[in-house]
């Protein structure tokens, strides 16, 4: 069906995943709040949300396959949306099911932490569905609040506060920059309508408005420091370190897909007509982000802070699908988002198992001989480490993810070839140091005093286990993953795809 | 034969069997070191080398069947199996072989159980896991010397690369950490701008009939047989890919050290069959995909130099290594330089020449990293300084050793005549410099392979501690016995496989001469 935008109620059941989680989430801080802080309400209440978060899920893949539509107005109705929302969804199932977990080892017993996982999730599914800069700045505020507080929800933890504190401080400062950027273009536009604000930017209009284009470098400042891209990336490594390391996976995968999906909507749907104002400049933002995250990353001792650089080289591939401007890209985008959440969140989920408790094994050499031990714990960690890097079979999915992102570069309607060479040549470089955790795990012996690795909880080992499996079985077979995301593009695109590539000039 | 086979319908089955079959054994592998309650050592599971064994010798004896029901007078693809892959961008599961890729899939299948039989007692820790990556290793070598399909053999291609990475860095020597993470880093950076290349190339392609864009090799064959500034880069990335692997000269520096830290049967294999695919992946991809780039003058002279340059610095360095083991692997350099003298010389005889250099050095050098692996049991030490001798002791190591050294040096009635021979009658044809100083390798290796064998065979008893080694026992006579059959049946009586091999190696000069540049205006005449 088609909803009619301008009827508060079709606009309310084309909200209706959204609403349900949010609703659901006030009524489970109600929950939370009515019981004793042990560690059985603790589960209890992340058991439930789990539940909510697959009730949602489910209505989004009903909304998504009843091919539902909508006219222009605050909020799209796309593929797009949808294949966002249930990326940041199980994302989300992954986070909570770790946080059980680690309140448990970590008597870190904090019911609220769940229900505050679910409202910044709230955040993020409307950041993929805002078709208007209103609804961007919501969605990214509602996300981050919530994050701010999770990120120093170990309070006895120095370092989980100053974490706090400085995505708190940063982000406030980057949300000013997004904000004085949307005042700008609805200055110049005359709208805050995604829409409308792309018919008025076009490459005439962008060198009679020095308003216009002051607007989009500010919103790319402030999306630049929510992606964490190079050079906005300082707050990220002090902050993935510090936070407990459920929310730091939560943080690297599903904070960065739902501001890269809105960063994705507005470049494609306002700006995609101004390529040429931009393009130069996010062009060197993606080859800065890859070289510098995949450089400082080599030179990381502890595993946590070293993937926490590692999210940042990711960013950069990730901008590579935004700088193409094509629906290929758009394609390549959710793709990728997939692999690199589910080698994400499992490298995490295992950082998590060995550094427990007090998160104090995380360095490199408390990985050394974990194959001895855990074999197939190490297995997994191979898989997520060869993933990462991109390499076929062994790394599954993370293969295609890059040949998908690769392609997007080649296939634009500027083939972008040097990109494309940019992207393989920080891939050798990340091999550095995800090989150098699948090196200390096989290859090197355990240290005589070396803790035996607690037990693996239940739920932990099975988000390891169905990560492993996914990456693996997507990996020999992805066809149904590409077709997924070669619909999962926004419904009005303003780029043409382009033609492919017919002449053989290289660029 | 050729009846029987028709009947029970081997063409249409036998190459996926083949990359199935491996898989299937390191499944069992797995699934038994999961039910038993042991640690995985060598005294407490047995059972997993022979379980691997009987694996591989089942692969032989499948693929065997090829050998007859291959058909010498064609060039069209033989026992093809294609099925759809993703659909959505045009890649498929697309097999098959022709007279070059028959003879690298024998020399794998007949290498991997001899391998395995070389690792018998050398490999004591975590048994189940190191056999069951050399089947897995298995299937993405047979992998890459079967594919059509361009994004399968980079995936195939790629995934040989974890399997030796681990076992040279979980099973390999002293510096193993190094040498595996120098091995992996090096072919992946020729690996992935090669992968850039293929989707380049996948771009322009098009499906003949659907129009969409394919990775099917045919159609792409077809479509990149352009001269164009691009088509320069394109062979670039793929050059890069296959040189480290091959490894030419420069890009050969990654080699001594993954051999040497090795163990036995990794070393074979990297020798034997590894080396191979970059040689393979010129005769198959680089060359026939742009024969336009890699005939141009000044490329094809540059690639020639290195060739021969690696044949005599190979030698060279070869004749002062103390280490037999680092000696190995440098003339392994040399004669991959003869390989590739008979590729780019493109002539009838010294492309078949070159095949059977390759099929040989899998033979020889296998046969030779296999003996050094034997006498390391008994001895723990490469040394060339540490024998003399031990030919009155172990009469037996000291006969194969010899026979296989001078199969090594290509001793006419053994099998490294034939193809050194070929190469140098072909390339003289065309490049007669080049065949000259190639010759001079020949030379150079009789001299480093005598005077290496001299020093641990013959020369004087002075060492108590070689008075008493062990010969070899049953076991390794077995594998010996298979590897000089081979030797002296391929020295005398090589005309079946160059009959198998003439009708594609014909096919394979003809097309790549036919897609040269013909004005030498053209050469330099790339656009800005």
């Amino acid at each position: 069906m088609t909803y009619d935008l301008s009827v508060p109620a079709q606009l309310m059941s084309a909200l209706t995943p959204d609403l349900v989680l949010m609703g659901g989430a006030m009524v489970l801080l109600l929950v939370a709040a009515w019981g004793k802080e042990t560690e059985g309400h603790a589960r209890l209440v992340g058991i439930l949300s789990v539940a909510l978060c697959v009730i949602t899920g489910a209505l989004v893949v009903w909304m998504a396959a009843s091919g539902a539509t909508a006219t222009r107005g605050m909020i799209a109705v796309d593929n797009f949306r949808w294949a966002t929302d249930l990326i940041v969804l199980v994302a989300t199932i992954i986070t909570i099911v770790m946080a059980i977990d680690y309140s448990r080892v970590e008597r870190l017993i904090i019911p609220e932490a769940h229900v505050l996982v679910l409202l910044a999730s709230s955040g993020m599914m409307l950041l993929a569905a805002a078709r208007d800069l209103v609804m961007v700045f919501l969605g990214i505020e509602l996300m981050s609040i919530a994050v701010y507080v999770l990120a120093g929800l170990d309070r006895r933890n120095a370092r989980s506060a100053e974490a706090a504190l400085k995505y708190f401080l940063l982000g406030a400062f980057s949300t000013g920059f997004l904000l004085y950027g949307m005042a700008l273009l609805y200055g110049a536009a005359g709208s805050t309508d995604l829409a409308v604000i792309g018919s008025k930017v076009t490459g005439a209009a962008i060198t009679r408005s020095p308003m216009l284009l002051a607007g989009i470098a500010l919103l790319l400042v402030g999306f630049g420091f929510k992606v964490a891209a190079v050079p906005f990336h300082m707050w990220t490594p002090d902050v993935y370190e510090g936070a407990p390391t459920p929310v730091t996976a939560y943080m690297a995968v599903a904070v960065k897909a739902a501001a890269f999906a809105a960063f994705l909507r507005v470049w494609v749907e306002s700006f995609g007509g101004a390529a040429a104002a931009w393009h130069a400049a996010l062009w060197w933002l993606a080859v800065v982000t890859m070289v510098v995250g995949n450089v400082v990353a080599l030179a990381q001792r502890s595993v946590k802070r070293m993937l926490a650089y590692s999210s940042i080289a990711h960013a950069g591939y990730l901008l590579v699908a935004v700088v193409v401007n094509s629906t290929l890209g758009t394609s390549a985008f959710i793709f990728y988002l997939v692999s690199y959440m589910l080698a994400t969140m499992g490298a995490f989920a295992v950082v998590m198992v060995v550094g427990e408790p007090g998160e104090r094994n995380q360095e490199l050499r408390d990985f050394a001989g974990l194959w001895r031990v855990r074999p197939w714990l190490a297995t997994a960690m191979a898989v997520f480490m060869l993933a990462l890097l991109g390499f076929p079979i062994a790394g599954g999915m993370g293969f295609f993810a890059k040949w998908y992102v690769i392609q997007a570069a080649l296939g634009a309607y500027q083939p972008q070839t040097r990109l494309a060479v940019v992207v393989v040549l920080a891939s050798v470089v990340s091999a550095g140091y995800y090989l150098a955790v699948v090196m200390y795990m096989f290859m090197r012996p355990r240290a005589e005093d070396a803790p035996a690795p607690r037990r693996i909880g239940l739920g932990t080992g099975l988000v390891i286990g169905a990560a492993t499996v996914a990456l693996l079985v997507f990996g020999i077979y992805p066809t149904g993953f590409v077709r997924i995301a070669t619909h999962s593009r926004p419904s009005i695109a303003a780029a043409p795809s382009g033609p492919p590539l017919t002449s053989a000039s290289d660029r | 034969m050729h009846a029987f086979l028709t009947q029970i319908g081997y063409d249409a089955w036998v190459l996926p069997a083949l990359l199935i079959i491996p898989l299937v054994g390191a499944a069992l592998l797995l699934v038994q070191g999961a039910l038993a309650s042991d640690d995985g050592t060598l005294a407490a599971a047995p059972s997993a080398r022979w379980i691997a064994f009987v694996v591989f010798t089942l692969e032989f004896l499948v693929s065997i069947g090829l050998w007859w029901s291959f058909d010498p007078a064609t060039t069209a693809w033989q026992a093809r199996v294609t099925t759809s892959w993703i659909p959505d961008w045009g890649a498929r599961f697309d097999v098959g072989i022709d007279g070059i890729s028959l003879f690298m899939i024998l020399l794998t299948t007949f290498l991997m159980p001899l391998a395995v039989l070389g690792s018998w007692t050398s490999i004591r820790d975590k048994v189940r896991t190191y056999y069951a990556l050399l089947l897995i290793l298995t299937t993405g070598m047979l992998g890459v010397f079967m594919s059509l399909d361009m994004l399968l053999f980079y995936v195939m291609w790629e995934i040989m690369l974890v399997p030796m990475y681990f076992i040279i860095g979980v099973w390999g020597g002293e510096r193993r950490i190094y040498a595996s993470l120098k091995f992996f880093i090096y072919t992946m950076v020729g690996s992935l701008l090669m992968l850039v290349a293929i989707l380049y190339l996948w771009q322009v392609t098009k499906n003949p009939v659907t129009g969409q864009p394919s990775f099917a090799y045919d159609d792409m064959v077809a479509h990149a047989a352009v001269y164009s500034r691009a088509a320069l880069w394109l062979f670039g990335a793929f050059f890069l890919a296959f040189a480290v692997k091959v490894p030419m000269f420069p890009f050969h520096t990654w080699l001594p050290d993954a051999h040497v830290e090795a163990p036995t049967a990794g070393s074979v294999i990297l020798a034997g069959i590894m080396l191979k695919l970059g040689t393979y992946g010129f005769l198959r991809f680089a060359m026939p995909l742009f024969p336009g780039a890699a005939t141009t003058p000044w490329v094809r002279t540059t690639i020639l130099t290195l060739a021969v340059i690696g044949i005599i610095y190979g030698a060279l360095v070869a004749m002062v290594q103390p280490d037999f083991k680092k000696l190995v692997a440098y003339s392994s350099v040399s004669h991959l330089g003869f390989v590739m003298l008979g590729i780019f010389a493109l002539t009838l005889q010294s492309v078949q020449g070159a095949l059977m250099v390759m099929i040989n050095h899998g033979i020889s050098t296998g046969a030779l990293f296999l003996l050094i692996g034997m006498i390391y049991e008994r001895r723990h030490t490469r040394m060339l300084d540490a024998y003399g001798g031990i030919a009155r002791v172990v009469p037996m190591f000291a006969v194969l050793l010899t026979l296989v050294s001078l199969s090594s040096i290509g001793l006419p009635g053994t099998n490294g005549f034939v193809g050194e021979f070929l190469v140098l009658l072909g390339s003289f044809k065309t490049h007669p410099w080049f065949a000259f100083f190639a010759a001079t390798g020949v030379i150079f290796a009789a001299a480093y392979l005598l005077w290496a064998i001299q020093r641990i065979l013959f020369n004087r008893l002075d060492k108590p501690e070689n008075e008493h080694i062990p010969d070899l026992n049953r076991r390794e006579v077995a594998i010996m016995a298979a590897l000089a059959a081979m030797i002296i049946w391929i020295g005398i009586y090589p005309a079946p496989i160059l009959t198998r091999m003439e009708a594609s190696a014909n096919k394979f000069v003809t097309d790549v001469q036919a897609g040269a540049p013909r004005a030498p205006g053209l050469v330099m005449g790339g656009r800005r």
